[in-house]
């Protein structure tokens, strides 16, 4: 029971953590609250229904293609959203009231197209093609797919390969981060924007890559969202971006291995509590937001930035 | 004649006797209701945000907990209902008290903190293994208490108190520091501005009139659920309504509150998604081409606005 809760707890947290570090990124940069983070997450899992409904295929291959859609739209909404709001008296407050209007935008639209039903994938669609590449390539048998055996407990595939995933997709960005020149840029805007722009840094150009990339990385953790919680609506939105801002809190700002730690913290605190006291189990979020906020607002690996 | 006395006989004085007069004449009584709730929800938001530069996101978990202590109280202690309105004033500042050290935080901390903090609330009033003192999810039924009419001047007194409130901080030292504390902090408190006290009674006061405004709520419609009464629309709604005026004036609110509560009526979509499309991209607009509201459309031109 314990070794199983913490387990699901490390799986789950890896997880969360890509949910969370898109966020991170957006508000690293630009000191924008992207309230509208849960959203793009509801549409990148319907990019996944859209790939197993028409082409028949593992979920898998909506990945790269959700990650450069949304890439696109978030540099485009960019351009279009946050000068405008940068020039504005306030705009670290107004951009909650901006991407919580833009966040209702996408909930409609969404349910005008595809109604307010609960969607789900089959969990079993989710890796077809490591069997399928088993089977081709080097002749293995098709097996059931079943549950990965780890410490002698069953866990479902789909949670597996959404860990891995998300181990991929946070060890590229700190690839980006630390290893690329549009990534050192990226943390010199992130440390001091005013001193970026006066050393001669495109502010606009970083923070709309960051933008792009937050947006994208927000879909592609969409697309495991209907396996790790069963089903996705419309209105999936709203839990997921104040979860995803208590993994982020929980981390730190600007340090993408800080939110991977923050996710695992989170992951196996909510698994602790849902094996051990349920019915509270709703609560956990919300009051670990607030007391890491209160005891700890530079996040467990953080410096001390953020107090009034 | 005094700026407050001025306020107080051409603002306030009139929109109080205009929403006295309208039940006798327009029948949809619960419209007028909500109406005066939103007014008093969008002037809490002013005292708070206009004044102190705080965003309160979860503003609800004070109204809420207001209508959640009026219900309490008159299902366990069998209280008169004016007793427990007064009764959830006090839970909505016991709350606030209770999220005070949330202040320490700024900008877009505090915001979510404070959001967090309303679906804590939330998520404590609905267990289900409260069931005996909330009665968790089911939701409470006050039919002992229901009285429309009593309730609906009880939420015009506490929209009179209210508007006196914003009314004094417009006119008074009190509200000149708190707004100089928004400005700039450090040097405020150079000037010998108590920088924590000041916002601390701000933020009360703004806690104590949800508190009120949800007792009121609560005794008007009676019987409610938990996800009614903590709806984050109350918020949203509350904030856009300001926003949408303009903060830290006596006017704006009042103005968002009529004219956009307003609209929102007189859409009644039948579909409710054509309605959040266009109340999204309303915000939207807002925020990117009016920021401080409709009341800067005036002051803009260097006409002074109370």
């Amino acid at each position: 029971m314990l070794i199983y809760a913490l387990v699901a707890g490390v799986l789950f947290g890896l997880y969360f953590s890509l949910v969370g570090i898109g966020l991170n990124l957006v508000f690293g940069v630009m000191r924008i609250v992207n309230l509208a983070h849960g959203d793009f997450l509801m549409l990148g899992a319907f990019v996944a229904f859209g790939v197993v409904t028409l082409a028949g295929i593992d979920p898998l291959f909506a990945v790269p293609l959700a990650f450069v859609i949304f890439l696109m739209v978030g540099v485009l909404l960019y351009w279009v959203l946050v000068p405008r709001l940068q020039g504005s008296a306030n705009p670290e407050m107004l951009s909650i009231i901006l991407f919580f209007g833009l966040s209702q935008v996408i909930e409609a639209v969404t349910t005008i197209f595809f109604g307010t039903s609960e969607r789900s994938i089959q969990s079993r669609a989710l890796g077809t093609v490591f069997s399928t590449i088993k089977v081709k390539l080097f002749g293995g048998k098709p097996d059931a797919g079943g549950p990965v055996q780890i410490f002698g407990q069953g866990f479902p595939a789909s949670w597996v390969i959404a860990a891995a995933t998300s181990l991929i997709a946070i060890a590229l960005v700190y690839v980006y981060l630390y290893r690329t020149r549009l990534g050192t840029l990226t943390r010199a805007v992130m440390s001091r924007r005013d001193e970026a722009f006066a050393t001669g840094i495109d502010v606009d150009r970083v923070s709309a890559a960051a933008f792009g990339i937050g947006l994208g990385l927000a879909a592609v953790a969409g697309i495991f969202a209907p396996f790790m919680f069963g089903s996705v609506t419309p209105a999936f939105g709203a839990d997921a971006t104040v979860t995803s801002f208590a993994i982020v809190v929980l981390g730190s700002l600007g340090n993408p291995l800080g939110t991977a730690l923050g996710g695992v913290v989170y992951g196996v605190c909510y698994m602790l509590v849902q094996t051990y006291l349920s019915s509270w189990a709703d609560l956990l979020p919300y009051v670990l937001l607030i007391f890491i906020l209160l005891l700890r607002p530079s996040g467990l690996l953080g410096r001390r930035v953020r107090v009034a | 004649m005094p700026s407050a006395l001025k306020h107080m006989l051409f603002i306030v004085a009139p929109l109080l006797a205009v929403f006295a007069v309208l039940p006798g004449v327009y029948q949809n009584h619960l419209l007028l209701f909500n109406f005066v709730i939103f007014l008093i929800l969008a002037q809490g938001v002013n005292i708070i945000y206009g004044f102190t530069g705080y965003l309160p996101f979860g503003y609800v978990g004070f109204f809420g907990a207001g209508a959640y202590g009026f219900a309490i109280l008159v299902m366990h202690y069998q209280a008169p209902a004016v007793v427990a309105v007064l009764v959830a004033g006090l839970v909505g500042v016991a709350l606030g008290l209770l999220l005070t050290p949330l202040l320490r935080l700024s900008g877009a901390y505090f915001a979510i903190a404070n959001l967090a903090a309303s679906l804590a609330v939330l998520h404590f009033v609905a267990n289900p293994a409260l069931e005996n003192i909330t009665r968790g999810p089911y939701g409470v039924s006050l039919t002992g208490t229901f009285n429309p009419t009593l309730a609906y001047t009880a939420a015009l007194v506490v929209l009179a108190l209210t508007l006196g409130a914003v009314v004094f901080l417009k006119n008074s030292r009190f509200g000149l520091a708190l707004q100089a504390v928004r400005e700039d902090a450090v040097s405020a408190s150079m000037a010998g501005v108590n920088v924590v006290r000041m916002r601390v009674i701000a933020w009360l006061v703004s806690a104590l009139v949800a508190g009120l405004a949800g007792g009121v709520y609560a005794w008007y419609v009676s019987v409610f659920y938990p996800d009614n009464v903590f709806s984050g629309e109350f918020s949203i709604f509350a904030i856009v309504f300001a926003l949408f005026g303009g903060v830290a004036s006596i006017c704006g609110p009042i103005v968002g509150v009529i004219l956009l509560y307003g609209i929102y009526n007189l859409i009644g979509f039948t579909t409710p998604q054509y309605f959040q499309l266009i109340y999204g991209l309303l915000i939207m607009g807002l925020v990117l081409f009016l920021p401080a509201g409709l009341v800067s459309l005036a002051t803009r031109r260097g006409w002074h606005v109370p």
